[in-house]
């Protein structure tokens, strides 16, 4: 494993690399707004937020509080110079630019991104800068250029990187009316997280124990016996509590049990386990107890003594354990793997 | 909805510590996609429930620009119409999504009459929180201009 870790870490140094290539590069050529600020979209922006400030839709009221006339609301700096539909991926303007072979520096930036798995976006910043109002008959021309690429982050919605775009805002005289720095996060939705990238941890597995997961390994959930006077016990241990024989055997476990005890843990969370993870103290019928995880069941309907079965699950490549289930479908329907394995 | 303010607040009317008239948006699924849509953002995110749920999230969400709007109108609805928005800086939480409703609130951080200005207005700093029920929606601080009584003209 630790070989994998430290390619894994070579992996995202060459990506980091790779995307730190695009910082300070323009995003894509100057665009420029397909309409003069107009009243119409400004009607539909107001309407839509519910804004019934007068200067951005009457010429008067904007004269009579100091605009040399109707003004677009601030915020709506962006929405001028946005593609709309044509952006889409069966837009035209897409097949327009596909047409043209050439992919800018954000496209070549966020295709590097896709193929490294950071699929899903999201908007975290904004910050908006305005130099003077906009006015009907404006006409906008928007240059963006790649500001910063953040090194991968832990975030609440899955690993990813920031991109920062920095984007000035110019009118129909060449003339800066507003800056923006934007933020996203291209991130990898949690739900497609590699099993690989995170492992449970190893068991230390000694001389002693060894039979218990190679037992585990080939489907059977195995109990140490004493072959001396068959007094059976676990955790694995070389001699006997009862008679200090050395000698000892083992059998197959039914599988059946009972929740003798159990916890579930929310906190602290660790990269490999699910939660929240119920885990439970399961008293097998044999007599013997031992501890683990608690599947196909909502933590809330987990009560002690409930009937439960083993099952053994291969958590990864390397590792098979014991986990169990309850013995007979718990909230009937609602649990569709207890049902269907019932 | 609580209309624009008729008479634009002076500078002098303006203290440290005033706080805001809340703003509370229902955050209906119409609402979502009208302001997406009047923002001409056709993210799929903002208007296909279906797709937005494939790409992580429980459903369709508001887009940013659209926050932006709501921060504006909020501060001016307060301001009042000859009120001028110099900057807003916003950060982005908790998503807003349909079936929710965004409470937006804030309180005057910083009043300044900047001696190198000479049109006659007065700076004010907003600090600002839209709420829903995950959280914060949006945090920010936003810096408009008013007239003042006391800045010269000439």
């Amino acid at each position: 494993m630790a070989s994998g870790r430290s390619d894994a870490t070579t992996d995202a140094d060459a990506l980091l690399a790779q995307l730190r290539a695009f910082e300070g590069r323009p995003s894509g050529p100057p665009a420029e707004a397909r309409d003069e600020v107009n009243q119409a979209m400004i009607r539909h922006w107001v309407d839509a937020m519910g804004d019934d400030n007068p200067v951005y839709v009457d010429e008067e009221s904007a004269r009579a509080n100091g605009f040399p006339g109707v003004v677009a609301p601030p915020t709506m700096l962006q929405a001028w110079i946005m593609r709309g539909y044509l952006s889409q991926p069966d837009g035209a303007w897409k097949a327009q630019r596909d047409a043209s072979g050439e992919a800018s520096a954000q496209e070549q930036l966020f295709d590097a991104l896709n193929a490294a798995g950071f699929t899903s976006v999201v908007a975290t910043n904004c910050d908006q800068e305005y130099v003077r109002p906009i006015v009907l008959g404006d006409r906008l021309t928007v240059t963006s250029v790649i500001d910063s690429v953040s090194p991968e982050k832990h975030t609440g919605l899955g690993d990813g990187h920031f991109v920062t775009t920095r984007l000035e805002f110019t009118d129909q005289h060449g003339e800066r009316v507003a800056t923006m720095r934007f933020r996203i996060l291209r991130f990898r939705p949690q739900s497609s997280r590699p099993k690989d990238v995170a492992l449970r941890p190893r068991p230390a597995i000694t001389h002693d124990i060894a039979f218990f997961f190679e037992g585990a390994r080939n489907g059977t959930l195995l109990i140490q016996r004493c072959a001396q006077c068959g007094v059976l016990r676990h955790p694995p241990r070389p001699a006997c509590a009862s008679c200090g024989s050395f000698e000892w055997d083992t059998v197959t476990a039914s599988g059946r049990g009972t929740v003798y005890s159990f916890v579930v843990v929310h906190h602290p969370q660790v990269a490999a386990f699910d939660y929240p993870l119920p885990i439970a103290v399961v008293e097998l019928e044999e007599g013997t107890r031992l501890v683990g995880d608690l599947i196909g069941i909502d933590p809330a309907d987990v009560e002690i003594g409930m009937p439960v079965v083993a099952e053994m699950v291969a958590v990864d490549d390397e590792l098979t354990i014991p986990m169990f289930r309850p013995a007979v479908p718990v909230g009937a329907g609602r649990v569709g793997a207890v049902t269907g394995d019932a | 909805m609580s209309p624009v303010r008729a008479e634009t607040l002076r500078f002098e009317e303006i203290s440290v510590g005033d706080t805001l008239p809340e703003l509370a948006i229902p955050l209906t699924r119409t609402l979502i996609v009208a302001t997406a849509i009047a923002s001409r953002d056709y993210q799929d995110v903002h208007h296909d429930p279906g797709l937005a749920v494939e790409r992580g999230s429980p459903d369709i969400f508001m887009n940013i620009l659209t926050t932006n709007g709501f921060v504006g109108r909020f501060v001016t609805d307060w301001a009042g119409p000859g009120a001028l928005i110099e900057s807003v800086s916003i950060r982005l939480g908790a998503p807003n999504y349909p079936g929710d409703t965004m409470t937006l609130t804030g309180t005057v951080t910083t009043t300044e009459l900047p001696a190198q200005r000479h049109d006659g207005r007065g700076v004010v700093e907003v600090t600002l929180r839209g709420a829903n029920s995950r959280g914060d929606h949006v945090t920010g601080t936003v810096r408009l201009s008013v007239p003042s009584d006391g800045a010269g003209t000439s």
